[in-house]
C-alpha cells in the first residue's frame, strides 16, 4: 500500500465516471468515495457470495438458543445410550442420524451439531470483540506515534517490537491460569464468561501491533499535507487533528485490516483452545473439539471433519470478503 | 554499515533485556506461589520452605533476577538439592523433571530445529516459486490454480490439515510410521520419515501465504519503469525477471519470512501437539500445565532470542539486498 488512499479513490472516481454509462448519456453523477466502494463491492460476485455466507454464519451464531429450541438438543446433553461399550457412537459416520445431524462425540456422547452452533457463537463473539479492541488501541497508538513523532514514536515503536518478540502462545498459555487463580482462588468455579474475557484480554495485549504499524505509516504519509498544515494553522487541537482530520482519510485501509483481523482472531482462538487455554471443556469451541477428535482419529475419523470444515468455511469466507473489500476500497492495489 | 549493525544489535539487546524482565516479573513475582507446582502433593511446610530457600525465593526480586542472569552468562552454584554446580548457560533446575533446564532444552531444541528448518526451506521455495511463476503467467490456468491454492491454504488450520494427513498417510494407507523424532545423526531415513508429515503440513499452510504475497509483490514490480528499461535495453527475460525484478520484489517477503521462521523456531506448539512430537513448544506447554517455572522462563526466553535474532538477520539481509538501507 504505497499509495495514499485519497489518490486511489480520486482515480476510481474518474474510472467509474467514464465506465458506468459514460458522461454523455447520463451526465456525471457526484458520488462519495464510500458510495463508489459500495457500488464496486456490489458488482463483485465473490464479495456478494462470501458476504452472504458470512451473514448466514452470523445469524446462526446469534440465533443459537433459537436453533437449540427448534433442534431439541442442548450443547451439554449427553447421549450415552447411543454409544457402544467403548464409548464410540453407533451407526455410520460417527452416529449421524435424523436426531443428531452431525453425529455424537465419542466418550461423552454430546451432539456435535448443536455444539458447533454454540462454538460458532463463542468464536465470532471473541473474534469481533478482540478485533474492535485491538483496532481501537492500534489506531490511537499508531496515530499518536505517526503524528507526534520524536521520542513518543521511538517508544511506541519499541513497545511494538517488544510485543512481537514475546512468544504469544506460550505467554497466553502461562498467563491464563495465573489470571484465573488471581480472580478465583484455588477452588473457585470458573465461569465460562470469565474464560472468554481472559481470551479477549490476551488478544488485546498482543494483537494491536499490526494496526498500529499500518496507521502510523499512513499518518506519516499524510502528516506533511496542506490540509494538515491548514488545520494546524487554524489552531486545531491534538484530538481534532487525529480524529477529525487524519482518521477520515485513512478509514479504508483500517476497515480492510479489521475485516482481515477477524478471521485471524477466529484462528487464534481455535489454536489457543486447541492447546487448552482459556475456555473450559464446558464451553463449546472449535479448537477444543478438534483437539479431542485427535484421540479418536483412528476409531471415529468423522469427528474431526465437522469442526475442521466448519472453521475452514468460516475463515475462508472472511478472507474472501476481506480481499474483495480491499479491491473495492483501493482499486489500484493489485494484491 | 558497521554503525548500522551496532545500532541494531544495541536495540536487540535492549529488547531481550526487557523481555527477560517482563517474563521474570510475570512468572516469578505474581501472587501464585511458584513452589506449589514444584513438589509433590504431600509437601510438608518445612520442605516447602527449604525449596523456597533453595530457589532463592526469599531474596529480593532484583537479586533473584541478577542471579538468574549471572547463571546464564557464567554459571552458578545451585545447591545440592538442585544438582549442585550448574555450568553456563545455566537456566536453573526443574523440580518437575528433576534435571537441569539446560539439559531439557538441549534435548528438545534439536527436535524443533528438525521440524522448522526443512519445513521453512520447503515453504520458501514452494511459496516464492509459485508466486513468481503465477505473476509471470498472469491470467493463465496456472495462475488461477495458484490463487486457488493460496486462498485455500491461507484459510486452513494446521491441526486440521495435520489430522487429515495423519488419517490418510499413517492410519489408512500406512505409508508412513506414526510421527516421531529420531536424531538425524543416528538414522537419517527414519528422521525424515518421522517428520515429513509435519514438514508438509507446515509448508502447505505457509507457502500459501508466501505465494500470495510474492505474487502481489512481483506484479507490482513488473509494472515498474526499471523493468521496462531493462527489457528495452535488450536484457534477456530471465536476467530481468530473475535478477532485477526478483530482488526488488523479495524484500517484503524477507521481512515476513524472518518473523515466521524466528517465531516457529521458538516452538511450533500446534504442530508438535498435532503430531505428538516432543519439541520446544510441547515442552513449554507441559511446563505451563505442571507449573514448572524455570522451564517456562527458559522456553519463553529462547523463543524471544530467536525472534529478536531473526529481526536482526532480516535487517542485515535488507542491507544486502537493498543498498539504500545501509545509508540510514
Amino acid at each position: 500500500m504505497s499509495l495514499s488512499p485519497v489518490e486511489g479513490v480520486a482515480l476510481a472516481e474518474i474510472e467509474s465516471g467514464t465506465g458506468s454509462g459514460g458522461p454523455g448519456v447520463k451526465g456525471v453523477v457526484g458520488r462519495s468515495p464510500g458510495q463508489l466502494a459500495w457500488l464496486r463491492l456490489r458488482r463483485d460476485r465473490t464479495a456478494m457470495v462470501s458476504g452472504a455466507l458470512l451473514v448466514f454464519f452470523l445469524l446462526l451464531g446469534l440465533a443459537a438458543p433459537l436453533i437449540e429450541m427448534a433442534y431439541g438438543v442442548g450443547p451439554r446433553e449427553q447421549f450415552q445410550k447411543l454409544l457402544d461399550g467403548f464409548g464410540m457412537p453407533l451407526g455410520y459416520a460417527g452416529g449421524v442420524t435424523g436426531d443428531h445431524w452431525f453425529g455424537l462425540e465419542p466418550g461423552l456422547g454430546r451432539d456435535i451439531f448443536i455444539r458447533l452452533i454454540y462454538g460458532l457463537r463463542t468464536s465470532l463473539f471473541i473474534a469481533f470483540a478482540a478485533a474492535l479492541i485491538t483496532a481501537t488501541i492500534g489506531i490511537v497508538l499508531g496515530a499518536l506515534a505517526g503524528y507526534l513523532g520524536g521520542w513518543l514514536d521511538a517508544v511506541i515503536n519499541w513497545i511494538t517490537d517488544l510485543t512481537l518478540a514475546m512468544p504469544f502462545l506460550i505467554i497466553a498459555l502461562a498467563l491464563t491460569p495465573t489470571l484465573t487463580l488471581r480472580f478465583y482462588g484455588e477452588r473457585g468455579q470458573v465461569s465460562s464468561a470469565f474464560g472468554v474475557g481472559v481470551l479477549i484480554a490476551v488478544f488485546a495485549i498482543f494483537g494491536w501491533t499490526s494496526t498500529a504499524r499500518l496507521v502510523r505509516g499512513q499518518v506519516i504519509a499524510l502528516r506533511e499535507r496542506e490540509f494538515v498544515e491548514a488545520a494546524k494553522a487554524s489552531g486545531a487541537g491534538l484530538g481534532h487533528m487525529l480524529f477529525r482530520q487524519l482518521l477520515p482519510n485513512i478509514w479504508a485501509p483500517i476497515l480492510v485490516s479489521f475485516s482481515l483481523a477477524v478471521p485471524q482472531f477466529i484462528t487464534s482462538e481455535a489454536a489457543l483452545s486447541f492447546i487448552g487455554v482459556g475456555l473450559s471443556d464446558e464451553t463449546p469451541s472449535f479448537g477444543r473439539m478438534i483437539y479431542r477428535s485427535l484421540d479418536f482419529l483412528q476409531t471415529d475419523p468423522a469427528y474431526v471433519f465437522f469442526p475442521g470444515i466448519t472453521i475452514f468455511a468460516l475463515v475462508f469466507a472472511f478472507n474472501l470478503f476481506g480481499d474483495a473489500l480491499r479491491d473495492a476500497l483501493d482499486p489500484k492495489s493489485s494484491r | 554499515m558497521s554503525r548500522f549493525l551496532i545500532k541494531r544489535l544495541f536495540s536487540a539487546t535492549l529488547t531481550l533485556f526487557a523481555v527477560s524482565v517482563l517474563t521474570f516479573l510475570m512468572f516469578f513475582a505474581l501472587p501464585r506461589d511458584p513452589v506449589t507446582g514444584m513438589c509433590p502433593k504431600n509437601c510438608n511446610p518445612e520442605r516447602l520452605e527449604r525449596v523456597r530457600d533453595d530457589l532463592g525465593l526469599n531474596d529480593p526480586l532484583v537479586s533473584q533476577y541478577a542471579g538468574y542472569m549471572k547463571g546464564i552468562v557464567t554459571g552458578r552454584d545451585l545447591g545440592s538439592a538442585q544438582g549442585g554446580r550448574c555450568d553456563a548457560p545455566c537456566l536453573g533446575w526443574s523440580y518437575v523433571t528433576n534435571e537441569a533446564v539446560s539439559d531439557t532444552i538441549a534435548r528438545v531444541l534439536p527436535v524443533t530445529l528438525s521440524i522448522v528448518i526443512p519445513a521453512a526451506i520447503l515453504w520458501l521455495l514452494l511459496g516464492v516459486g509459485l508466486g513468481m511463476v503465477s505473476a509471470l503467467r498472469r491470467g493463465t490456468w496456472l495462475d488461477r490454480m495458484a490463487i486457488g491454492f493460496s486462498l485455500t491454504g491461507a484459510s486452513l488450520q494446521l491441526y486440521f490439515v495435520g489430522a487429515v494427513l495423519l488419517l490418510v498417510f499413517v492410519y489408512n494407507l500406512r505409508l508412513l510410521p506414526v510421527p516421531s523424532y529420531t536424531s538425524i545423526f543416528d538414522n537419517p531415513a527414519k528422521w525424515a520419515s518421522g517428520l515429513v508429515l509435519a514438514w508438509v503440513a507446515l509448508a502447505f499452510l505457509f507457502s500459501a501465504i508466501y505465494a500470495r504475497l510474492s505474487r502481489a509483490q512481483m506484479l507490482e514490480t513488473l509494472s515498474e519503469d526499471f523493468v521496462r528499461t531493462a527489457r528495452a535495453k535488450g536484457l534477456a527475460k530471465p536476467t530481468v525477471y530473475g535478477r532485477h525484478a526478483l530482488r526488488a520484489a523479495i524484500t517484503p517477503v524477507v521481512t515476513i519470512a524472518g518473523l515466521d521462521v524466528g517465531g516457529a523456531l521458538g516452538g511450533t506448539v500446534i504442530t508438535e501437539t498435532t503430531f505428538g512430537i516432543q519439541g520446544l513448544g510441547r515442552t513449554a506447554v507441559d511446563a505451563v500445565r505442571s507449573g514448572d517455572l524455570p522451564t517456562i522462563m527458559a522456553t519463553v526466553l529462547i523463543a524471544a532470542v530467536f525472534v529478536v535474532m531473526a529481526n536482526v538477520l532480516v535487517d542485515l539481509l535488507y542491507a544486502a539486498i537493498d543498498p539504500r538501507v545501509r545509508l540510514r
